[in-house]
């Protein structure tokens, strides 16, 4: 238990640390929200001023980042200009948004890696093994921005998928199992996308990792005990193999997040990154920080699963942890 | 051996893929912002071999094409008038490599122009604008990439030799950047700079937000390696010697480090021209009227161009092939160093 909580606090001090280093950026940022007003005539220079110093920009930076921090813990997240209302409501819907593709795409694209990769590395270098490799290297060499293109441009001209924004027109009108229908029928496009996109990286770790363990003295011994191919598969070499993978479930939603920014943007899904590039263009500075700090926080969050999943998993961990 | 002729291989497919896009004023057979307002959204024209009459031509040939009637936007050939395509003529001025001027171009042709890969909005050349194009993306990827090196082997060898303090503030601040999706660090960094700017501050701008961002990475092997390197036999002997600490990290541990860098600098470069792709793309990048693929990519933004004109996609998958060959060099370096896990590294967070 105690390696979980050292966890934890370290994810906490990474988000502090996170939060600072977004607001020295902004530090760097030569203009402001209401930079645009002064060119307006009809607004004085005394108005402008006065909106800056109610919302404290005129400030120095420490009492600003205190200020943060303390409608941080009022649960505001700071004060949108652009939306004129505090940052976490706007947030915490698209967040909710991001987070409904990413968490699909990820538990749908392990689903998949895990049986190909397996079958990969049980049949390496024969005809399979190198079928699939060759779709993960072609898959590998398309990034997300062409595939997401590629794949509206193919929704488009066929119409085999709604494209763009997550409900349909009339939403409101639906019934709750319709409603459920209509955003999954919307979800299709970007979490094909998505799982695409992570698929090659994830098909290659597994068979890496089970073809090591495969080549293991322990499972080359069960083997010839003739141990049924299946409880072979599943029940030895998998769970021998499962360390690094686990470690890389948190990489791989970093990978997913990153992704998911291009593929929300351009299949208009309205999630986190169309928020965070209209906040950019309006120069909207507190939405911008909570986004990237909420971003920031699925990463962590991801890690910090993953390090829980891998103190389950394995053993060795856990005696390790006990002895300390 | 075998391994070292593969990298080889990767690195001259790297050459003839730059040396094409470097050369583009003579690969393309037109200045990339040349306007031919008859023909927008002109879909790619047909090379022909057989003419309408059935006649075989030794010399590949096309019809110009016109509006056909009663459409405004709907082409077809003028199939009564076969032209040549020409190779090595004289067209548009342009500066080789940016210094020599020169007017000879690969193909081209009289009578009318070609659009081997259709026309923008504005009737500009697509063809010749992804290769114009290719220049911003791949010297932003270029130049982003060297930075982000130079910072990382800088911070990481620092890290690495020097140890103690500086070792534990800037791997935690490493550790930060790591720790951030990348892209969504990319995004608050372009946000934090001006928006309204020339094409040319601009790219440099992007430049300097990529190589900012992606540091932490290969600082943190190099320091992996400095820090094994820096215990070597024959470093203590150099400073036994009293050779100073400059001399020893030039000399003697910098260089180790070369096969970490080169591998990094294959993994790196596709990622960056894809991030400036990414930023121009939604229009945080170069702006109009330079092109470059991101950028060139904007018109697929538009809910008419994405249905019925297709070949504005082009410019995406001209990354493709730099990204299959980067990512080749990238493995074969990795097996060259004897790393043996293959294709382990060659994904970016």
């Amino acid at each position: 238990m105690r390696y979980l909580l050292h966890r934890l606090l370290q994810a906490v001090f990474l988000l502090i640390g996170v939060s600072i280093l977004t607001f020295l950026f902004s530090a760097l940022a030569p203009g402001s929200y209401f930079d645009e007003m002064r060119l307006n005539p009809q607004i004085s220079p005394e108005t402008v001023a006065a909106l800056r110093a109610q919302y404290q920009l005129d400030r120095p930076l420490p009492v600003r980042y205190m200020r943060w921090a303390n409608s941080l813990l009022h649960g505001e997240l700071g004060f949108s200009f652009a939306y004129n209302s505090p940052v976490a409501p706007l947030l915490w819907v698209r967040a909710r948004n991001t987070l409904l593709l990413t968490v699909i795409a990820t538990l749908l694209a392990w689903a998949l890696a895990l049986p190909l990769g397996i079958w990969s590395a049980t049949t390496l270098g024969r005809s399979p093994d190198r079928a699939l490799s060759g779709v993960t290297a072609a898959l590998l060499v398309i990034p997300d921005l062409v595939l997401a293109l590629g794949l509206l441009i193919f929704a488009v001209r066929t119409g085999w998928f709604p494209t763009g924004g997550m409900v349909s027109v009339g939403f409101e009108n639906l019934s709750p199992l319709q409603r459920l229908r209509d955003i999954s029928l919307h979800m299709e496009l970007p979490v094909i996308a998505l799982v695409l996109s992570a698929l090659p990286i994830l098909v290659r770790h597994v068979r890496a990792a089970v073809a090591d363990v495969l080549s293991t003295p322990f499972l080359r011994a069960a083997a010839s005990h003739g141990l049924q191919r299946r409880t072979l598969l599943y029940r030895y070499a998998l769970r021998a193999a499962a360390n690094p993978l686990i470690s890389l479930f948190g990489l791989s939603m970093g990978a997913l997040l990153s992704g998911s920014l291009v593929i929300e943007v351009v299949m208009s899904w309205p999630g986190l990154g169309p928020l965070l590039l209209e906040a950019i263009l309006a120069r909207d500075l507190y939405v911008v920080i909570g986004g990237v700090l909420c971003s920031t926080i699925f990463l962590v969050a991801g890690n910090l699963l993953a390090d829980a999943l891998l103190y389950l998993a394995d053993p060795r961990i856990r005696t390790e942890a006990a002895a300390r | 051996m075998i391994q070292r002729r593969g990298w080889k291989r990767w690195l001259l497919a790297l050459a003839v893929l730059h040396g094409i896009v470097a050369f583009a004023g003579f690969f393309a057979p037109y200045d990339p912002t040349e306007q031919d307002r008859e023909r927008p959204y002109l879909p790619p024209m047909k090379i022909h071999l057989v003419d309408a009459q059935g006649h075989f031509h030794l010399r590949p040939f096309f019809y110009a094409e016109h509006l056909r009637g009663g459409s405004f936007d709907q082409f077809e050939e003028t199939t009564d008038h076969a032209i040549p395509l020409r190779f090595f003529v004289s067209g548009a001025r342009y500066r080789l490599l940016g210094l020599l001027p020169s007017r000879m171009h690969l193909f081209g042709a009289q009578a009318s122009r070609i659009y081997l890969l259709g026309s923008d909005a504005y009737g500009r050349d697509q063809f010749s604008r992804i290769l114009y194009g290719g220049q911003i993306s791949l010297s932003a990827g270029l130049l982003g990439a060297g930075l982000t090196l130079f910072f990382g082997t800088l911070i990481g060898a620092t890290a690495g030799y020097y140890g103690g303090w500086r070792d534990g503030l800037l791997m935690r601040v490493a550790e930060l950047f790591v720790a951030l999706p990348w892209l969504y660090l990319l995004f608050a960094l372009r946000a934090f700079l001006p928006l309204a700017v020339s094409p040319l501050q601009a790219f440099f701008l992007i430049i300097t937000v990529i190589g900012a961002v992606g540091w932490a990475r290969p600082a943190r092997l190099v320091r992996g390696v400095v820090l094994s390197a820096k215990e070597r036999d024959f470093v203590r002997a150099a400073r036994g010697f009293g050779a100073t600490d400059g001399y020893l990290l030039r000399r003697h541990i910098l260089p180790e480090t070369s096969s970490v860098i080169l591998t990094q600098a294959a993994i790196l470069v596709p990622q960056f021209v894809l991030a400036e792709m990414t930023l121009s793309f939604l229009g945080l990048g170069v702006p109009e009227p330079m092109p470059s693929w991101g950028s060139l990519l904007t018109n697929l933004q538009q809910y008419s161009v994405l249905v019925s004109s297709w070949w504005m996609y082009a410019p995406a998958l001209a990354i493709v092939p730099f990204f299959l060959v980067y990512l080749g060099l990238a493995s074969a370096l990795q097996q060259d160093a004897g790393t043996g896990k293959i294709e382990k590294t060659t994904d970016g967070t």
